[in-house]
């Protein structure tokens, strides 16, 4: 397959993903750093690029409630915000996906309030990671654009049916110009296909109720069939990953492995610090230290019983984490790692780094494939640990 | 009603059966009910156009439809229907609201 190489923003990349979806509808509240991603599908509709529907709303909670609308009468349909924008959302996050409508969301990762900050962390996404939808995550241009691609066919796959949302770093990602490889429109219509949508609203042969009450009599059944979908999401995003590699020459999974095979010490982490750490690896690599890193893409489902595989044996493990659980015991991505690893009796311990935007340098990369050197040594490391901040 | 099991639902908790309110029975939630007096009913209709829920049985079979009576499976007894039930026979209602006895 033939693929232009570009040089695009994040926002831009993700923005002309979702064109070749070729979506009926989309309903969007400008954030930042959003803002520019619908900025550019602006413009491709006013363009003639695009002929999708695009409504105009007053806030998020009416940005989902629209998508949720136009998604139920059978609508291919998505949406994209930020931080404080996703939080706004939140009660109908949870309704797109009990009503399991295949809706695709830019989420441009971006810390909640307050103080008010417009930078890039984890913690608007991972607010959200009990909501029912599957999160994607990126490290970079390309795998935005890659994400944007697939997400459709992974939400709309009948045993999925679920909404999906492409998580890429704010600024870092989002406004950096990076070069990437693009699919032709015809190539990438052919991998989306065309929506077929399990219900419709619109069809007056065929009426139906959408989001009725359910009371103690019926909810937990639609909930236990609701976790049932999260069972099967796995292998169909395995199923999409392996034919957008044959498609393309980019192999993803649940995860990307650098330097992996024989790594005795391990990071594990989500987003666009994996860069830094690929840098910071290839360093220690030549001084003879067997460091490698584990980029989880699927946070939602955690792939649990794969990491476990991949991280027995290994002799230190340690998490970065963009954003607190407050009260909790380590950041998110820590809690379910060491949860996935229960009986491994492999050390891990965690950071987190990097809340509102502050940089994640070689220097902190190193502590933490130093403090995995300790750990494996048998030294002393505590389970949880902060990254770069002024004490 | 019976219920139906999880692996039977549809995904979504989609309801794809139109109109099967009629099999859902909700007749004791109340605590009055309308008590039909037949011989005062002028068959106007409202109370069957002001049901909220689907309690009014009517015959319409004639020309005319004719008020049959409540459907207690499921009346909630809001008593809607005796407020606006005219009373035409000699200022007296056809439709009455009385403590239900259970």
């Amino acid at each position: 397959m033939e693929q232009k190489l570009v040089a695009l923003s994040g926002n831009e990349a993700v923005a002309y993903a979702f064109r070749q979806a070729r979506p009926h509808v989309a309903a969007a509240f400008p954030i930042t750093p959003q803002t520019e991603m619908m900025h550019k599908y602006a413009e491709f509709v006013a363009n003639g690029e695009s002929t999708t529907e695009m409504i105009l709303v007053e806030s998020e909670h009416s940005a989902m409630s629209a998508a949720v609308g136009a998604a139920a009468a059978g609508a291919r349909t998505f949406t994209a915000t930020s931080s404080a924008g996703f939080a706004l959302m939140w009660e109908v996050v949870y309704i797109a996906a009990s009503l399991r409508l295949p809706i695709c969301m830019a989420l441009v990762n971006r810390a909640l309030s307050g103080n008010i900050n417009i930078h890039c962390d984890h913690s608007d996404s991972m607010g959200g990671r009990d909501a029912g939808w599957i999160h994607l995550f990126s490290e970079n241009a390309q795998e935005s654009y890659d994400n944007g691609v697939m997400a459709w066919r992974i939400a709309e796959h009948m045993d999925v049916r679920l909404p999906v949302m492409v998580n890429y770093d704010g600024f870092i990602i989002s406004h950096t110009a990076d070069a990437l490889y693009l699919l032709p429109d015809d190539a990438a219509w052919k991998f989306i296909g065309k929506y077929n949508p399990a219900y419709t609203l619109l069809n007056p042969e065929k009426p139906i109720t959408v989001g009725p009450l359910d009371l103690t009599d019926y909810y937990f059944e639609h909930k236990t069939s609701q976790l049932a979908a999260y069972e099967k999401a796995p292998a169909i995003i395995q199923q999409v990953s392996d034919e957008f590699a044959e498609l393309t020459g980019r192999r993803y999974g649940f995860a990307e492995e650098y330097r992996l095979d024989d790594a005795d010490l391990v990071i594990v982490l989500l987003g666009s610090s994996a860069g830094t750490c690929k840098d910071v690896i290839d360093q220690y690599r030549e001084k003879g230290v067997k460091v490698g890193l584990k980029k989880l893409r699927t946070f939602r489902p955690f792939p649990h019983a794969y990491l476990a595989r991949i991280l027995a044996g290994r002799k230190a493990v340690c998490v970065l984490d963009r954003s607190a659980s407050f009260g909790g015991q380590g950041g998110p991505l820590f809690i379910e790692t060491r949860s996935a690893m229960y009986g491994l009796q492999v050390p891990i311990h965690s950071y987190i780094y990097g809340l509102g935007g502050r940089d994640f340098d070689l220097k902190q990369a190193a502590t933490v494939v130093e403090s995995l050197q300790k750990a494996a040594a048998g030294g002393e490391v505590k389970d949880i640990n902060l990254l770069g901040v002024r004490l | 009603m019976s219920m139906i099991n999880t692996k039977d639902l549809h995904e979504g908790g989609i309801i794809r059966e139109a109109g099967n309110a009629a099999a859902y029975k909700t007749g004791d939630w109340r605590t009055f009910v309308p008590k039909f007096v037949a011989e005062n009913c002028i068959h106007c209709m409202f109370c069957w156009i002001y049901c909220p829920d689907t309690a009014i049985e009517i015959d319409a079979s004639g020309p005319k439809p004719l008020m049959k009576g409540i459907i207690m499976d499921h009346c909630k007894g809001c008593g809607i229907c005796a407020q606006e039930c005219p009373p035409a026979k000699k200022g007296k209602s056809a439709l009455v609201m009385v403590r239900e006895e259970k």
